[in-house]
This record gives structure tokens, C-alpha cells and sequence, in this order.
């Protein structure tokens, strides 16, 4: 198999690069973390096209159960059949719906399956799935059948902490934290996104990112993600863009900051201090 | 292989397994690395630590362990005369060579098996795979290809930066004993929850419904059921003023991520240490009291009651009558707390000063003494060892 290195749209680190080989190598599922922001489900999309395999992606929230990933029993559609009178009532097998793992194990070729931000389900969600993940089947208890992997997927699981996970599932996966990029990888990531835009704008445009996210208080960081937005912004307006650039003193609050800051705590933050640097300078 | 590795991480305090260390040797085996000390850290980590909150541990760990070997490859690089050495051949093995490559099983050995042949060679060399030398496949010398080779006098790995990630550590602040944030708090508390289902039934019961229309042949059978909530109640209490000034924030940041978090939340202010009386409202507080022996009667046992104070003041303000440097009490502030505990089931102290000075402060050793032990630190790993406490 071919080894992941990244792709014409996605920066990765070497040390990314490598816990996903080392989890295509091993087939265990690798656990990413990190800041949101930073490009965890895109992770799976690029490993997906870099190893020219198809994806699917499983989306978890609060409400999502274990279950509904391997297969759900239709039951409500059965009893409507059953009092309409129709033939297909007989066979329970008519009312069994695949889930996202079910889709996964029996695919003709091996894909990565996205398990999604975990943290959002129960705290007994990765528990149900220990050894569907582990030994990569299941049983389905209404039609006596072991469904099993034709071919192990490769298993991308992303989490933003807002859970401990059990350690039972911890084990059995490989772990990635996703650090916030450096300048130089943060410029590589804006040349891949915006192409070839003035050297001078991303430069200016980094010492504002930094200077902002290393603001003491502030309550969301801007992340990765959003300096992609906000660029995108100072490029469509040419005014703005050349207001960043100059660097004009009075106005220290950074053109089209409502890109970056997502609270309004933290724009004030902003204005405060900016005002308080005005006064220092007058 | 590697045993003394995996004992030293454990040491640090990560918690890794058996499994995780096989599935460390399996890597090896399978060649996810090359001899790369870089890519072997990150390897290492990726299937050892699975909390980021442990990197740091790890990091000092790997820093520790891999110390000797570092060293070891400058003593030798000042045995071997440079021009050896010079860039000549970049060989790049193909996967068969590699399993053809002799496998030594320790660095010991590795390192024996150098000397020797360190005393036997005495020319130049380069290629060939068993020389000292340029490009080549033996075990020793720089810009070749041994899956355990000792490098020597190479200009940086080959591969990458020879910056060592894990001296930098750069996951330091990311310790589950630094304080915390108001997310991190809430996650906290969430363990804390207690799902009940009590009230009006207004919600539809799918499953029931089916099985009991079932059990009627058909017959359309409606189950309704209570919506399900929180049903923990939560009593604050939160020491103000004076040396608690420079607290604040994280105070600040504690409250706002209860008060989202529970539905019953109740909270009170004090000074110091609890008297007969606590307050709601800081600007009036010499005028709306409440008398605690109003809230044993407002506020069940059940409460989980957690108190916010750093505990730091004179030894008679909580043993003696009239120690209060606000008022005259007419019991002292022990009594008062002793009978907070007796009302209320869990009753738990967080303390926003750090653990390493709580014995230096007589009136906080009195107050620990009071509580049985169960006060803790307002950090991450602190909230979660009260919050167990609570929730048992």
C-alpha cells in the first residue's frame, strides 16, 4: 500500500504522515485531537484521496447510539406493513438498514471510514463499539448472521476533548495531536489554499493572526481554519487589504476582524486595548 | 527489545500498557521507521501516549532515556577521523536488502561489535556493508541504511531536522495539573450528572409503544414517558475579598461554567471562613443574610455543596469564637463547617493555591483536618478527583 505524504491541498507534517502510516501499516483506528480548526476532518478526506480509496464518513452527535452504526431494525415501517398486509413483512431481513460500519466492512475494495468527533456521543458510546473496531465484525441478532470485514478499513476517528474517553478504546487505537502549525507550515497551508498572494500580505497578515491568538483572555482562539476565511475576505476587498498592509496605527484593530474573533467579549478585548495603546502613543 | 524503554514511560507516569508496547514492537517490525531517532519518538508516541495532556511526560522520559545514546555517538564521532565520513554515497535500500541486513539485538552489542572493527579497519571505506564508512549498509557510519545503525559525524538526519522535538516540549502547558478553562471546567462537571426521569410524561416512548402494541396483536398502544434531565443539585460556595483577589478569574471562570451546567444551582458568598450567615449579593451584604440555618432548611442533603476558598487566615478566625475579622461570631468558624458537613452528604473544598503550599498555612492544615481530606486543587486533574468524590 502506498504510504500517505500529504497531498497538492493538504499540508501534513512528517510526524502526522507518519502515525497514519503507522495505522494503515497496523490497522488500528488512529485518534486525532486538537484545536478546532486545525483540519482533523479533512485528515480522513486526504488520506481517502491520497490513497485513491473511497471514504465514509460517519457523523456523531449527542444523540447518535453505537448501535445505529452497525444496522438499525426498521420496526415501525415492519407493523405499518403488517397492517397494510404486505408480502415483504415475512422476511425480517426486509427491515434491517445497514449503518456506516456495516457499509464500511462489506465494501468491494478497502475504504477509511470517518468516525466523526466522538466526544459528542455518550460516554458509553466508544465501549459499544470495542470489539466491532477490534475484531472488525459484528453479529446481527434478528437474522443470525456475523456481518465481517472483507477488507479492514482504515479507521479515522477525530475527538475535540469534550469527553474523556474509556482507556479499553484508547488502547486499542493510535493517537495523533494535531499541534497548531508554525509560520512556516501556517504559509504553506495559505499557499495551497489562496495560491500566490503577495508575500507582504501573508506576512502582515501572520504577525496579526499571532499577535491576536497570543492575547491573554481571549476566549476563541482564532484557529487555522479561520485565517483561510479571513484572507479570503482581505482579498476580495482591495481597501481593507491595503489598510493591513500599511499598518496604520490609529486603527488597531485588524480590517474585517469579525473573520477572526467570534465573540463579542473578545472583540471588545480588542478595542480596549487598542485604545489603551492609542492613549500610550498620544 | 525495548523493555527498559517502556519501563522508564510507565515511570514517568504515562499510562501505557502491554498491548501498546507489542504494537511498538510490531511497528518496528513491520519498518513503519527507519533508523531515525525522529521518526521513532513520534512513532513511539503515537502508540504509547494517547492523551496529549501526557506528552510532556513522555517527552522528559524520552529525553531521559535516550540521553546515554546521544552522547555515545559523540564519543565515537571524535574517534573516526572525518574524511571517512565524506558524502559519498546515498544508498537507498529496497525492502528485501533491509530484511537481509543482520538484525543486533541490543546497542551493546552494537557498540562492541564498532570497537572491533574500529581496531581491525584502518583505511578509508565507503559502500560495502560491513566497514566503517560512507553509504553503505553496515551498521555504522553516516548517510547509510541500517534499521538500527548508530550514526556517526552525519550533518543533521538525513531525513529530517535534527532539532530533537522532545527537548523543545512544546506540550508542557497541556498537563492535566494546569489550571483550567471554562470548557475544560464544564467537562468537568458534566461527570457530575445524574440522569433521571421525573415529572409530567409528555414525551412519546417509541420502544415501548412497539413492544406494547405488539403484545395487542396490532393494536395501536401509545406509551408516553418523562423527559429525562440532570437531576444533580448543586450548593456553591465562594470565599471573596482580600486574599482570594488575585483568584478571581479562575473564580469567574468556575461560576460561569456551573451555572450552564446545572439546573439547580444555588450560590453564596463568604469571607474567609463559613459563619452563621452568607450572602447572595456582594453590594449588600451587611443587609441580606442568610442565616445558615435557613439553608439546612431550604436545601435537602442531597445537595452536593462545593466550596471555592483558598483557606488562607488567621488559626483562630476557624477555632475560636469571635475570630472573625468582620464581625463578632458568636460560635467559632469549625463548628459552623462541622455542622455544613453533618447536613449535607458531599461536601468537597476547592482551593485555588497550589497543592505545594497547603502545609504552610496553619488555618489550612485546621480546615483539611475539618474535611477529611477532601479538598483539592482548582486545576483540571483537581475538579475531577472532587467531582468523583461527589458522584460516588
Amino acid at each position: 500500500m502506498t504510504r500517505f505524504s500529504g497531498s497538492d491541498r493538504y499540508i501534513a507534517p512528517s510526524d502526522l504522515q507518519l502515525a497514519v502510516n503507522a495505522a494503515v501499516r497496523l490497522q488500528r483506528p488512529l485518534l486525532v485531537k486538537g484545536e478546532p480548526g486545525t483540519g482533523k476532518t479533512q485528515l480522513a478526506e486526504e488520506v481517502a484521496r491520497s490513497l485513491g480509496l473511497s471514504l465514509i464518513s460517519w457523523h456523531i452527535k449527542s444523540t447518535t447510539k453505537a448501535q445505529q452504526g452497525l444496522y438499525e431494525y426498521d420496526a415501525v415501517s415492519r407493523l405499518r406493513d403488517s397492517q397494510l398486509g404486505d408480502e415483504r413483512v415475512h422476511d425480517i431481513a426486509n427491515y434491517i438498514v445497514k449503518g456506516k460500519l456495516w457499509e464500511a466492512f462489506t465494501a468491494d475494495s478497502p475504504v477509511v471510514l470517518l468516525i466523526d468527533e466522538i466526544d459528542k456521543a455518550d460516554i458509553e458510546f466508544p465501549n459499544d463499539l470495542l470489539l466491532e473496531l477490534d475484531r472488525m465484525e459484528f453479529y446481527v441478532y434478528e437474522t443470525r448472521q456475523t456481518v465481517k470485514a472483507v477488507h479492514r478499513p482504515i479507521v479515522i476517528i477525530t475527538s475535540n476533548n469534550e469527553k474523556e474517553l474509556p482507556d479499553a478504546f484508547l488502547r486499542r487505537c493510535f493517537f495523533h495531536y494535531i499541534n497548531f502549525p508554525e509560520r512556516e507550515t501556517l504559509k504553506q497551508i495559505l499557499h495551497v489554499h489562496h495560491g500566490d498572494i503577495e508575500a507582504e500580505l501573508v506576512e502582515r497578515a501572520l504577525d496579526v493572526f499571532f499577535d491576536i491568538r497570543q492575547q491573554n483572555g481571549i476566549r476563541k482562539k482564532p484557529s487555522t481554519s479561520e485565517l483561510i476565511d479571513w484572507l479570503k475576505l482581505l482579498m476580495a476587498d482591495e481597501i481593507s487589504r491595503e489598510a493591513l498592509i500599511e499598518k496604520q496605527e490609529a486603527q488597531a484593530i485588524p480590517p474585517l476582524a469579525g473573520a477572526l474573533l467570534k465573540n463579542e467579549q473578545d472583540v471588545h478585548l480588542l478595542e480596549r486595548l487598542a485604545f489603551m495603546h492609542r492613549r500610550q502613543k498620544g | 527489545m525495548l523493555v527498559d524503554f517502556f519501563t522508564a514511560v510507565r515511570q514517568a507516569g504515562v499510562p501505557c500498557t502491554l498491548r501498546e508496547w507489542l504494537d511498538l514492537v510490531a511497528a518496528l517490525a513491520a519498518d513503519v521507521t527507519f533508523a531515525s531517532m525522529d521518526d521513532f519518538y513520534v512513532l513511539a508516541r503515537t502508540v504509547l501516549v494517547k492523551d496529549e495532556a501526557h506528552y510532556d511526560r513522555f517527552d522528559r522520559a524520552f529525553a531521559a532515556y535516550f540521553k546515554g545514546i546521544e552522547s555515545v555517538e559523540l564519543d565515537v564521532a571524535q574517534l573516526i577521523p572525518r574524511e571517512w565520513l565524506l558524502n559519498q554515497w546515498q544508498r537507498w535500500l529496497t525492502e528485501e536488502e533491509r530484511q537481509q541486513l543482520q538484525q543486533h539485538d541490543n546497542l551493546q552489542e552494537l557498540m562492541e561489535k564498532l570497537y572491533q572493527r574500529l581496531r581491525e579497519q584502518k583505511e578509508r571505506h565507503a559502500g560495502g556493508n560491513k566497514w566503517i564508512g560512507t553509504g553503505g549498509t553496515s551498521p555504522f557510519g553516516a548517510y547509510g541504511d541500517h534499521p538500527q545503525g548508530i550514526r556517526i559525524g552525519q550533518d543533521g538526519n538525513r531525513r529530517h531536522s535534527a532539532v530533537k522535538v522532545w527537548d523543545q516540549r512544546l506540550f508542557r502547558d497541556l498537563d492535566g495539573d494546569a489550571t483550567l478553562g471554562i470548557r475544560q471546567i464544564q467537562m468537568a462537571l458534566r461527570r457530575l450528572r445524574q440522569f433521571a426521569r421525573d415529572g409530567a410524561a409528555d414525551e412519546l416512548d417509541l420502544e415501548h409503544t412497539i413492544r406494547a402494541t405488539a403484545r395487542q396483536a396490532g393494536k395501536l398502544d401509545l406509551q408516553m414517558r418523562a423527559e429525562r434531565h440532570n437531576a444533580v443539585k448543586v450548593l456553591l460556595f465562594f470565599d471573596i475579598g482580600g486574599s482570594m483577589d488575585p483568584y478571581v478569574q479562575l473564580c469567574e471562570e468556575l461560576f460561569s461554567a456551573c451555572r450552564t451546567e446545572f439546573k439547580h444551582l444555588e450560590y453564596f458568598y463568604f469571607h474567609n471562613c463559613i459563619y452563621e450567615s452568607v450572602w447572595k449579593t456582594n453590594m449588600r451584604r451587611q443587609h441580606n443574610r442568610t442565616e445558615l440555618e435557613g439553608i439546612w432548611r431550604t436545601y435537602e442533603a442531597d445537595y452536593k455543596v462545593i466550596i471555592i476558598g483558598d483557606g488562607s487566615m488567621a488559626p483562630w478566625e476557624v477555632t475560636h469564637p469571635g475570630g472573625s475579622v468582620e464581625h463578632f461570631n458568636q460560635e467559632a468558624g469549625s463548628v459552623w463547617l462541622q455542622r455544613l458537613k453533618s447536613h449535607f452528604r458531599k461536601v468537597v473544598w476547592l482551593n485555588p493555591m497550589a497543592e505545594r503550599y497547603w502545609d504552610y498555612t496553619e488555618s489550612l492544615v485546621l480546615i483539611r483536618q475539618l474535611m477529611e481530606g477532601h479538598m483539592y486543587p482548582l486545576s483540571l486533574s483537581g475538579v475531577e478527583e472532587a467531582i468523583h468524590h461527589l458522584s460516588r
